[in-house]
């Protein structure tokens, strides 16, 4: 007799036990189904980082052999690893979905948004994605936002409800009870939805290894040109970096996170494969964010008020 | 060889709860366990030392860990229900930590709605409070299985066995009359650490497991023969496409027990019986599913089952009703009022509802009751009889939490108002109900 899992741990406690990834995505996998249960026009935010892509896969898994009933949508900074753009485009073709694009450059151009002194283009990126949530009508948007990554996460809700500029008010936030998520909002309000909110991000690499999904290369260990800047890793591009006093080198580098070129820093690495990426984690004494994003380095509350504002 | 990944994904998931103030040491507590389990890390570290210099505090202040919102760190105080989360090698662990002082029955409620075990502190020099009796209610009626009360700051009462058995024998006798199925006392001082990570050194008294050998240990499954086996629907899944013409699954987490290939069972409320054809969990057919796996049922007969019904064994269905009688918690600001008109919120169902009655109100201090108090404000606890406008597979509870349990909501802006229990509890064993009911009271 087949049993649901080979990866579930029967016997563990002598009875039936799931493991915890398999919890995990159970519990994913619900949100999903609620969700599409629940909402006229959801649709996953895509950024070919690993923890959108296991939003994915969670979604592929939830309505096979049935379509995704969701769209894709990429907020675009303009400043993107080719490598992430040329995985989001073959992920769409490969599973046939619809992707919509909110260019942070586009508002550069038309003179909506400025670049910033510091060039990163982070907090640029809420304007376009609100302006599109609106365009487009959608009510429920996907984010691959984890509570262990930051304060200001681990106190919001799977089920997150925006007013009509995109606002998170956590004050005013509903009670989660139970799995009995209140997605309920008005005409013009949507909810910001994150599946993978109990997921930590050793999870997410092993769930990666178990399930065999294919990441951008970025992820694993690779020779690139970088500069330091306030302690991490850039890559030099066109994008802006390096300055004249911020000298290039080749390292052996690999990145934990994948955002916007100009803030997310890579890691010395020699983690060629799964197996070394999930063992470098499981030693690290870093967090991701800490290791690899300066825009969280502004504030103490630097993720509560992008938050607020409707960031991701 | 194992790899690292294959080790790793044999372990299981506790979630759990804490309860108490920073005046029993909660916060130390909870930041041995993070901190022991190297769940910490030297940047999370080093912003809370570089905050709590800011704020003139001498030593590390771990409730900036996850005290993440500004008004928190402005007025030192928790607001909301903080997730944490550790792992160790046996189990990756959910914490819900539940602050002690505002909307302190809300938070509480909230983080002991999922958990599988709630850890209740007391201080070894004050016994069991006012408050320890609080905290033992909430677990009990929100019936978490498992209960452990941890008598801390046993370093302050030399170690004494007579200070720790007296306060476990009060506590246990409390908790085991509100219905607590297991209570384990453990005597620590997470100060110095004793019983907490590390056996003690202090209490050869002592022969049971440390805090965290008891989360590690604490069985997660249930015995899925004993419960009633209940799939809410929450999708159909057609795909209408060229390589699977005909598939219609139900798609669907199921909420308690077991169901296998072959099994005859009944879509609720409709009552129509059909029989398990084959079970789909996420890309594997399989021959049996349990909870709180999410699945996939097809079904040999083309019925009419769509989201908001529940699939049961034909055996042991639930009998649909549209007369609710439960025990609330009320955890929004504005009132809940007799005849007040609300949208009930039951798995995957919502139906359109009225408040019929408001018995009593509990008081969780004693547990007095209170009659007919007309309505209920936030943190209050109370008994409602309310009528839907549409049958409900409910269970009772105490019977099945995931389907025994629902939430009020506010029609008008989607506000979650209170958080529902069906059946009886200990809040319905004074007599009010009893004269409420046999009297006919209208409202």
């Amino acid at each position: 007799m087949t049993t649901a899992a080979t990866t579930s741990s029967e016997g563990v406690d002598g009875s039936f036990a799931l493991s915890h990834l398999d919890s995990l995505e159970s519990e994913a996998v619900h949100i999903f189904r609620e969700v599409a249960g629940e909402f006229e026009r959801p649709v996953i935010l895509f950024s070919g980082g690993k923890d959108s892509i296991v939003m994915l896969h969670l979604a592929l898994k939830a309505f096979a052999p049935a379509a995704i009933p969701f769209s894709l949508l990429h907020v675009d900074t303009g400043h993107n690893f080719p490598e992430v753009l040329e995985y989001r485009d073959r992920a769409v073709a490969r599973h046939g979905l619809r992707l919509h694009v909110a260019s942070v450059q586009e508002y550069i151009d038309r003179g909506v948004l400025r670049e910033r002194p510091d060039g990163t283009r982070n907090p640029l990126q809420t304007l376009p994605l609100t302006e599109k949530i609106q365009a487009e009508r959608f009510d429920a948007v996907f984010g691959g936002g984890r509570r262990d990554e930051e304060k200001a996460r681990a106190k919001e809700r799977v089920f997150s409800l925006r007013d009509e500029f995109s606002q998170w008010d956590p004050r005013r936030q509903r009670p989660e009870l139970w799995q009995l998520y209140n997605g309920r909002h008005a005409p013009g309000e949507h909810v910001r939805v994150f599946p993978l909110s109990n997921w930590t991000e050793l999870d997410v690499w092993q769930y990666i290894a178990r399930e065999k999904i294919e990441l951008p290369e970025i992820y694993y260990a690779h020779e690139r040109e970088v500069f330091a800047r306030n302690g991490m890793w850039l890559t030099a591009g066109e994008w802006g970096g390096p300055k004249e006093s911020e000298p290039v080198q080749t390292r052996l580098i690999r990145y934990r996170t994948v955002g916007d070129m100009s803030c997310t820093g890579a890691v010395d690495s020699d983690a060629t494969t799964l197996d070394a990426v999930i063992a470098e984690i499981a030693a690290s004494r870093l967090t991701e964010r800490g290791a690899t994003r300066a825009d969280d380095k502004m504030s103490e509350a630097a993720m509560e008020d992008r938050k607020r504002e409707g960031y991701f | 060889m194992t790899t690292v990944a294959e080790q790793l994904s044999t372990t299981t998931l506790l979630r759990f709860a804490t309860a108490g103030s920073v005046d029993d040491g909660k916060s130390t507590l909870v930041g041995r366990l993070l901190h022991d389990s190297k769940s910490v890390l030297t940047d999370q570290l080093e912003a809370v030392e570089h905050a709590s210099r800011n704020r003139g505090q001498e030593t590390p202040d771990l409730a900036l860990l996850t005290d993440g919102l500004r008004a928190e760190r402005e007025q030192g105080i928790t607001i909301d229900v903080a997730y944490r989360y550790f792992a160790t090698a046996r189990r990756r662990f959910i914490l819900a930590d539940t602050p002690g002082h505002v909307q302190y029955t809300r938070n509480m409620v909230t983080g002991a709605s999922t958990a599988e075990l709630a850890v209740v502190l007391v201080d070894a020099r004050n016994g069991v409070v006012e408050q320890t009796r609080r905290h033992a209610a909430v677990a009990a009626l929100l019936r978490v299985p498992h209960v452990v009360l941890a008598v801390n700051k046993m370093d302050l009462v030399d170690y004494a066995e007579p200070v720790f058995a007296a306060i476990a024998e009060e506590f246990t006798a409390y908790a085991s009359e509100l219905g607590v199925p297991e209570i384990t006392a453990i005597p620590i001082s997470a100060l110095a650490g004793d019983n907490v990570v590390e056996p003690s050194a202090h209490m050869d008294w002592y022969g049971g497991p440390t805090v965290l050998e008891h989360l590690e240990t604490v069985p997660v499954a249930h015995d899925l023969t004993a419960c009633h086996a209940r799939f809410p629907v929450q999708y159909v899944i057609r795909p209408q496409s060229a390589e699977h013409p005909d598939y219609r699954g139900y798609a669907g987490q199921i909420a308690a027990g077991a169901f296998r290939v072959g099994e005859q069972v009944t879509v609720l409320p409709s009552g129509r019986t059909s029989t398990i054809e084959g079970i789909d969990a996420l890309g594997e057919a399989v021959d049996i599913a349990w909870a709180p796996q999410s699945v996939t049922l097809r079904l040999a007969d083309d019925i009419d089952v769509s989201r908001g019904d529940l699939i049961a064994p034909s055996t042991d269905a639930p009998e649909p009703t549209q007369d609710v009688e439960a025990t609330v918690c009320h955890v929004a600001d504005r009132p809940l009022s007799v005849g007040q008109r609300v949208l009930l919120k039951h798995t995957t169902r919502t139906v359109k509802a009225i408040v019929k009655e408001i018995p009593s109100r509990l008081t969780l201090d004693d547990l007095s009751q209170h009659p007919t108090p007309g309505q209920l404000v936030a943190n209050d606890i109370g008994r409602v009889v309310v009528r839907t406008a549409e049958p409900l597979a409910l269970d009772a509870y105490a019977d099945s939490r995931r389907t025994g349990s629902f939430l009020l909501i506010d029609p008008a802006d989607g506000t979650t108002l209170a958080a529902g229990m069906a059946g009886r509890s200990f809040a319905s064993t004074a007599t009010v109900n009893t004269v409420a009911d046999e009297e006919g009271w209208d409202f």
